[in-house]
């Protein structure tokens, strides 16, 4: 079981929403969340140039069984990139081991209870 | 006692009047003071309600759409009062052009030749600036139903191109003094303060352009929650508050009729609030805050043309009316299936047809008689005045359905009306105002 953690900008949240749901991936987490990463794109506002400091962004959190990361992987990456080849600030995704999963309902754990 | 009492109190009032007839309060150019004064009052409340439409709507979508929504309604307040000055009001008040098609007069543009000219004890330019926010407001109602979905260079050509040619003329000819629907009938079609001319007209419209430019993306499978119903019930109750402009105004006086059209305004809007609150109780288990809002406007909404006709008890019974249908005609759009968002048509459209339709039962019997000496045979029957309010509703329905759908049409293929997939799926902030309603919620 792994832990797909997914930064997005907030203008891609439904194309990725849509993907994930037509690839079966029903079951996110979405928080709001703001941070820095290698994006310093200037925006004019008021007329002035503007470098945001924390830039809003989107955090999916998806749990999935061992067969689904790629899959899962694989539409974040082409749901989330702007254009076809992508800009500073369309995100990151990280993997990380998941020890366990409990479905607080029944109790159950494991595999079967993402 | 009774009897002195009175006959005291009405040779009070003759005196005053004998005294008081060379210190009526006026400024020396014929204008009534008191009478300006409460039209100055609700143009003021007028323009009211036009930020409180904008939070309505702006609470009822989702957060990536709330500043583009709230623009709707505040890029009309721009562009149709620009309109409004340099033509708009010369198309609705001027004389009759091409056939009654619409007014016009070169004298009336960029309002020229107002400049000095008092009517009824009003200034000409008070009427037209209380005149001009009904031009406003009615193109910016429509928003409600193609909320989410729209480029905004589209809707702002939509609006402008709307103004001109549905909005003007249906307001030449219901209230002009030379319009065919104000004088058809004994004493006109009754459509006090825009039933027809607001309310209809807008509510068809929205319901054409939300099934020509077709649903939401994901309706109705997702779900697509409020962003804001504190938002939305300020909204709601500006737009009551401000609807006394509207409706008392409409009267353009300051007196007996002005305060017939005030309570029958208020009586029909919790009328409506509280049959819409006690019907979704029953049929929903719960009374929402939503619910309670829109009770409030299908009232207002129905007593809108009939403010001027009707007395409480009938303003009472055309808010239950309203509501009830206004419910039933929302509960049939979720079973039809069409993307009316924000309930453009199932509020103002059902709701002014009912309105219009339903005052002939309810009209006070001095109007009555008042068109039965008008007529050549000295009669003058509800039936007759039913004939003439649902030829009035018939006529504004045609013509806004047919010349919106046009429009539509032209805006569409041309600069593109309908919002790209990306772009509505970004929201209309982000798209097309590169701004965020809510971005206070995150760290920056």
């Amino acid at each position: 079981m792994k832990l797909i953690t997914a930064i997005i900008r907030e203008t891609k949240l439904d194309e990725v929403r849509e993907a994930l749901i037509e690839n079966e991936i029903t079951r996110i987490t979405v928080i709001r969340v703001s941070g820095h990463g290698q994006q310093t794109r200037e925006h004019i506002y008021r007329g002035k140039r503007i470098v945001p400091g924390l830039i809003p962004k989107v955090k999916l959190e998806i749990a999935v069984n061992d067969d689904f990361v790629d899959i899962t992987v694989n539409t974040i990456i082409n749901s989330a990139r702007t254009n076809e080849n992508g800009e500073v600030g369309d995100g990151k995704i990280f993997i990380t081991p998941m020890e366990e999963c409990i479905r607080i309902r029944t109790g159950e754990r494991g595999g079967k209870a993402i | 006692m009774e009897v002195f009492k009175r006959r005291t109190f009405l040779i009070t009032v003759l005196l005053l009047l004998i005294f008081a007839g060379n210190t009526l309060a006026s400024d020396g150019n014929g204008v009534d003071t008191g009478i300006t004064a409460w039209m100055l009052t609700s143009t003021a409340l007028v323009l009211l309600m036009i930020p409180g439409l904008a939070m309505f709507y702006g609470g009822l979508v989702r957060t990536k759409n709330v500043l583009g929504t709230m623009m709707h309604s505040f890029a009309a307040m721009g562009i149709m009062t620009v309109l409004w000055v340099i033509f708009g009001y010369g198309m609705c008040f001027g004389p009759n052009t091409l056939g009654g098609w619409f007014g016009w007069s070169n004298d009336l543009l960029f309002l020229r030749g107002i400049d000095t000219e008092v009517n009824n004890g009003v200034p000409d330019y008070v009427f037209s600036m209380f005149q001009g926010k009904f031009a406003i407001i009615t193109p910016a109602l429509i928003a409600g139903a193609f909320a989410e979905r729209v480029s905004f260079k589209g809707y702002a050509i939509f609006i402008a191109l709307w103004g001109i040619l549905v909005y003007n003329p249906l307001c030449h000819w219901v209230w002009a003094e030379d319009g065919f629907l104000f004088n058809m009938g004994a004493n006109g079609a009754i459509d006090f303060a825009g039933g027809t001319v607001v309310h209809i007209s807008a509510g068809i419209s929205g319901l054409v352009a939300a099934i020509y430019l077709g649903a939401r993306r994901g309706y109705p499978k997702t779900s697509m929650p409020p962003s804001n119903l504190v938002l939305t019930m300020i909204g709601a109750g500006l737009l009551w508050v401000g609807w006394f402009g509207f409706n008392a105004g409409s009267s353009v006086n300051s007196g007996l009729d002005t305060a017939q059209a005030l309570t029958a305004t208020q009586a029909a809007a919790a009328a409506g609030a509280i049959t819409w609150m006690i019907i979704e109780s029953f049929h929903q288990g719960k009374a929402t805050a939503l619910g309670f809002a829109s009770g409030i406007l299908a009232g207002l909404v129905a007593v809108t043309p009939a403010a001027g006709v009707v007395q409480p008890s009938g303003a009472l019974a055309l808010g239950v009316i309203a509501a009830s249908l206004c419910y039933i005609a929302i509960l049939i759009k979720n079973k039809l299936g069409y993307d009316d968002s924000l309930d453009a048509f199932g509020v103002h459209g059902v709701g002014g047809i009912t309105g219009a339709i339903m005052l002939s039962f309810f009209i006070r019997k001095s109007w009555m008689i008042e068109a039965a000496s008008l007529t050549e045979s000295g009669t003058w029957t509800i039936m007759q005045q039913l004939g003439v309010q649902v030829a009035a509703v018939l006529i504004s329905i045609v013509y806004a359905a047919v010349l919106t759908l046009i429009i539509m049409i032209v805006v569409d293929k041309t600069i593109g009306f309908r919002s790209p997939a990306k772009n509505e799926m970004q929201g209309l902030d982000a798209s097309y105002h590169g701004e965020h309603g809510y971005g206070m919620l995150n760290a920056s």
